[in-house]
């Protein structure tokens, strides 16, 4: 029977053709949209209302929105950092579809209080957003312990404590909350209380993103130390030799230093004139606040590109 | 020319989910229908029949062999706009009237547009529709039904008519009107394929028959030529009321009307019931043969006898 | 051909009007009416937004339903009752007879769409008393609608030949609402690792991307869409929707009709 041989080779080949076809287009439409999902969240004027309408499936939905604020950050993320605008919208939706979702109040906690380029820059929402967290979850200790993370993060030491205290009275606490709200009073700007909570964020979160913030801010904080204890010894140097040391090899023939000194990522410190020591890579040290090179200025913020 | 020519067309199914099991629905089967015949294919339900009409129309694929229709290939559209189909206990699209459905399939025949709706009046009229002409077939009987079936059968004016049970569900006159329109298509020149189970219909209409059961063909032929063969009956007639027992014992039919008693005994065992009547002194009146029916050699042919395909 | 072709669509598009199919245009009326009239006397604010994403809505979930309810059947029905075999016993092409089923049904959806967009536009110059510039929107998205019923369509009538239909009505519908979100299926399928990414990308790509015909909260806030998307999303309808008829024949061709 030709005919109906030619027929299935005619239809076959069409499919072939059509699909592959439609499968390249897809890939460009993509392209176009790229942040068409993400921008929807900017025209969802009522969470409350999307809760409705998805008809009891809001669980799935907040899941579909959770994968969009991963995608979203990672994104940016890799290009650099930015302002982070849809961040806000997206973590509030997802919260408001499943509030039991408790990852997105820690995500929220981190990267919303964080400046750019490295988070949205909005403490007072990622407040909002753990604090709503901890209406709907009263029995989550981590809550208290992300929001007691912000206000420390913005310097509000009593705030912390308070949280931490709070946090502390419920009955499966970990018990490092109550070492903090006592840290948190007294030393609240000390480097070891700041060791202590990433150390604490870098155990108990189980996300890739904070795991890494928390390790540069570890890391930032060794550079802060070691920045500070060589320019005491240079100091010590200058005593002796009643000038500062030109290198780090005349402290290490004065005997203060074994060998070149090396920061968290492997490149050495540099010493300047004057006894002070920067770092040579600034840009793969953020959050550190001791050895910056004078006039430092973090490079993306030079490239001025268009916040997101 | 054989209008239809069935070269060894076998179906096979499958069946069963796991472990497929072959399921034979038609053997290999030749057949040869000339031009201007009407040819009855007969057998019980299950038989095959359907399954070999629909091969015919291309609604189900052939596991071997093949055939032609007018000389053509089975999914040649210049073929198929010269069949006409009638399929078993048909159902229409019943939101369209009839003249609606008429000119649809006239549509999609191919016939010319404007003399379609020409065409449409008189098949209706002809069918006796005519008074139904706008009435939508869900409102139709079951008679009705039948009538626009034939109706979209023979419309296009096919040369060769193919009806599925062209009987089922009609009353005596619904089966007599058919009966004539048949044998009107054969008087026009078509050749008309039908298969049946009932028949008295195809021993009036046919001029050849193929007799076929569980799958196999078991007998084609001019219906004469096929009951000639049949071992049949005789009809004895004598005066009395009383049955000698060599007849009784035959185990034959026996009606007592007035004070004669007939009897209808195989032919074989004519002569011994001559005897039996004739040692009781009974006056014989007549002896006569009964004409052999179709019944019988259908009947003949679906015991499970290895008999030879008689093929033509 | 094609003549055949048109007149099985023609009176598949009949078959569906005289279904009374054409009545859910009622039930649209009311519904738009009524939210047009509610929400004109509450003064909210944003009577634009809710008509229009209400009217867009509507819209796409009644034409769902009809695409899915009809198309199922379209084949499958047709087999049932037998008034398949009356037709391919005449010179009518298997695919041909698939063609024609499916311009019928789009027609009869094309048909419906129109009428439900006059009631939107309606209750838009009810609740606003003008039409913008930026309602033009509103016509991309319904253009957009129509190309996410000729890909159901499409579906609906693959599904149809060759499976009953109540396991067609949820294939269809599953589609329907994974292609909705197939822009963050493959979203997910970037993030995964291994086999699973394999499986996930490749159901990504073939599921109807209907996400990216979805436009209505976007024109209800008047965010214009680009001409390149219009035209890209043309194409892919079109090939999509081939590809689907594509193997509906292949299937029919070769289906025995018991």
């Amino acid at each position: 029977m030709k005919r109906t041989q030619r027929i299935a080779a005619a239809a076959s080949a069409t499919l072939v053709f059509s699909l592959a076809a439609s499968t390249l287009l897809l890939w460009r439409i993509d392209q176009i949209r790229s942040t068409a999902t993400l921008d929807e969240a900017l025209y969802v004027t009522s969470p409350k209302l999307l809760k409705r309408l998805s008809l009891g499936y809001d669980g799935l939905l907040a899941d579909i929105y959770w994968t969009r604020v991963v995608q979203y950050y990672g994104a940016m993320h890799r290009d650099g950092g930015g302002e982070y605008k849809l961040l806000w919208p997206l973590l509030n939706l997802t919260a408001q579809l499943d509030p039991k979702l408790t990852r997105t109040y820690e995500f929220g906690g981190t990267f919303l209080s964080s400046k750019p380029p490295m988070g949205a820059g909005l403490p007072d929402r990622a407040v909002e957003l753990v604090e709503y967290g901890i209406r709907e979850n009263p029995d989550n200790w981590h809550l208290y312990y992300d929001l007691g993370f912000i206000h420390y993060d913005q310097k509000n030491y009593s705030a912390a404590a308070d949280a931490f205290l709070r946090g502390s009275e419920l009955p499966n606490a970990h018990p490092v909350l109550k070492m903090l709200a006592a840290r948190m009073a007294e030393h609240g700007g000390d480097i070891e209380t700041a060791r202590m909570m990433w150390t604490t964020t870098y155990e108990d979160s189980s996300d890739k993103d904070i795991r890494e913030n928390a390790l540069l801010h570890l890391r930032a904080l060794k550079v802060d130390q070691d920045v500070t204890a060589l320019e005491h010894l240079a100091e010590v140097y200058k005593q002796k030799f009643k000038v500062f040391p030109l290198s780090f090899r005349d402290m290490v023939v004065a005997g203060l230093l074994k060998g070149i000194p090396v920061d968290p990522t492997g490149h050495e410190y540099k010493l300047e004139p004057g006894g002070k020591v920067i770092v040579s890579n600034p840009d793969d040290l953020p959050f550190i606040v001791k050895g910056l090179p004078p006039g430092y200025v973090p490079s993306d913020i030079l490239k001025s590109k268009p916040a997101k | 020319m054989a209008a239809i020519e069935i070269l060894g067309l076998e179906k096979t199914y499958s069946v069963g989910f796991w472990r497929k099991r072959p399921k034979r629905a038609l053997h290999p089967l030749h057949l040869a229908i000339e031009d201007g015949e009407i040819f009855g294919f007969l057998g019980p339900n299950g038989a095959g029949k359907t399954t070999t009409l629909k091969m015919l129309m291309g609604l189900v694929f052939p596991s071997g062999g093949g055939a032609r229709i007018l000389g053509m290939d089975l999914d040649d559209p210049r073929m198929k706009a010269q069949i006409g189909f009638l399929p078993e206990q048909p159902y229409f699209y019943d939101y369209l009237t009839a003249r609606e459905l008429l000119t649809y399939y006239g549509q999609l025949s191919g016939v010319d547009s404007r003399q379609l709706p020409r065409k449409v009046d008189s098949t209706l009229e002809r069918v006796g529709l005519r008074d139904a002409t706008d009435v939508q077939l869900r409102k139709f009987s079951k008679g009705m039904l039948q009538r626009a079936g034939i109706a979209q059968a023979i419309l296009h004016d096919p040369k060769v008519v193919f009806l599925d049970e062209p009987m089922s569900g009609l009353d005596p006159m619904g089966r007599r009107e058919v009966r004539s329109l048949i044998e009107q298509l054969k008087a026009e020149g078509k050749t008309v394929f039908f298969s049946t189970h009932i028949l008295s219909d195809a021993e009036a209409l046919c001029d050849r028959v193929a007799v076929i059961n569980l799958g196999q063909l078991r007998g084609v032929g001019a219906v004469a030529e096929l009951t000639s063969g049949v071992r049949g009956k005789v009809e004895i007639v004598w005066q009395g009321t009383s049955v000698p027992a060599a007849i009784k014992s035959l185990g034959a039919e026996t009606h007592v009307a007035g004070d004669t008693t007939r009897a209808i005994i195989s032919e074989q065992h004519q002569d011994a019931a001559i005897e039996a009547v004739r040692r009781e002194t009974l006056r014989l009146i007549s002896v006569t043969p009964v004409r052999v029916s179709l019944e019988d050699y259908f009947m003949a042919q679906l015991k499970p006898s290895p008999e030879e395909v008689v093929a033509r | 051909m094609s003549s055949r072709i048109w007149h099985i669509a023609s009176n598949t598009f009949r078959e569906a009007v005289r279904d009374r199919v054409l009545y859910n245009l009622i039930a649209f009326a009311l519904l738009m009416s009524g939210a047009a009239v509610l929400v004109g006397q509450i003064s909210i604010g944003i009577e634009r937004l809710v008509v229009i994403n209400l009217g867009l809505t509507a819209i796409s979930l009644f034409g769902l339903v009809i695409a899915i309810f009809i198309g199922i059947g379209l084949v499958s029905k047709e087999i049932d009752k037998r008034t398949l075999y009356t037709v391919l016993s005449r010179p009518v092409r298997r695919w041909e007879f698939i063609a024609g089923k499916f311009f019928g049904l789009s027609g009869t959806l094309v048909v419906n769409t129109f009428f439900m967009a006059i009631g939107v536009f309606i209750a838009l110059l009810y609740v606003s008393h003008h039409l913008t510039h930026a309602d033009a929107g509103v016509l991309v998205a319904l253009y957009f609608i129509i190309l996410q019923f000729v890909i159901l369509t499409a579906l609906a009538l693959l599904f149809s030949s060759f499976s009953s239909p109540l396991l067609s009505a949820v294939f269809a519908f599953s589609l329907f609402v994974i292609g909705s979100f197939a822009e963050d299926l493959r979203g997910f399928a970037r993030l995964s690792h291994g086999i699973a990414r394999w499986l996930a990308t490749g159901a990504a790509y073939l599921v109807p991307n209907f996400s990216a015909l979805n436009v209505v909260s976007q024109v209800a806030h008047q965010v214009s869409v680009s001409r390149q998307l219009i035209a890209y999303n043309t194409a892919y309808a079109v090939l999509y929707t081939l590809a689907v008829l594509s193997a509906t024949a292949l299937i029919f061709e070769r289906r025995n009709l018991k």
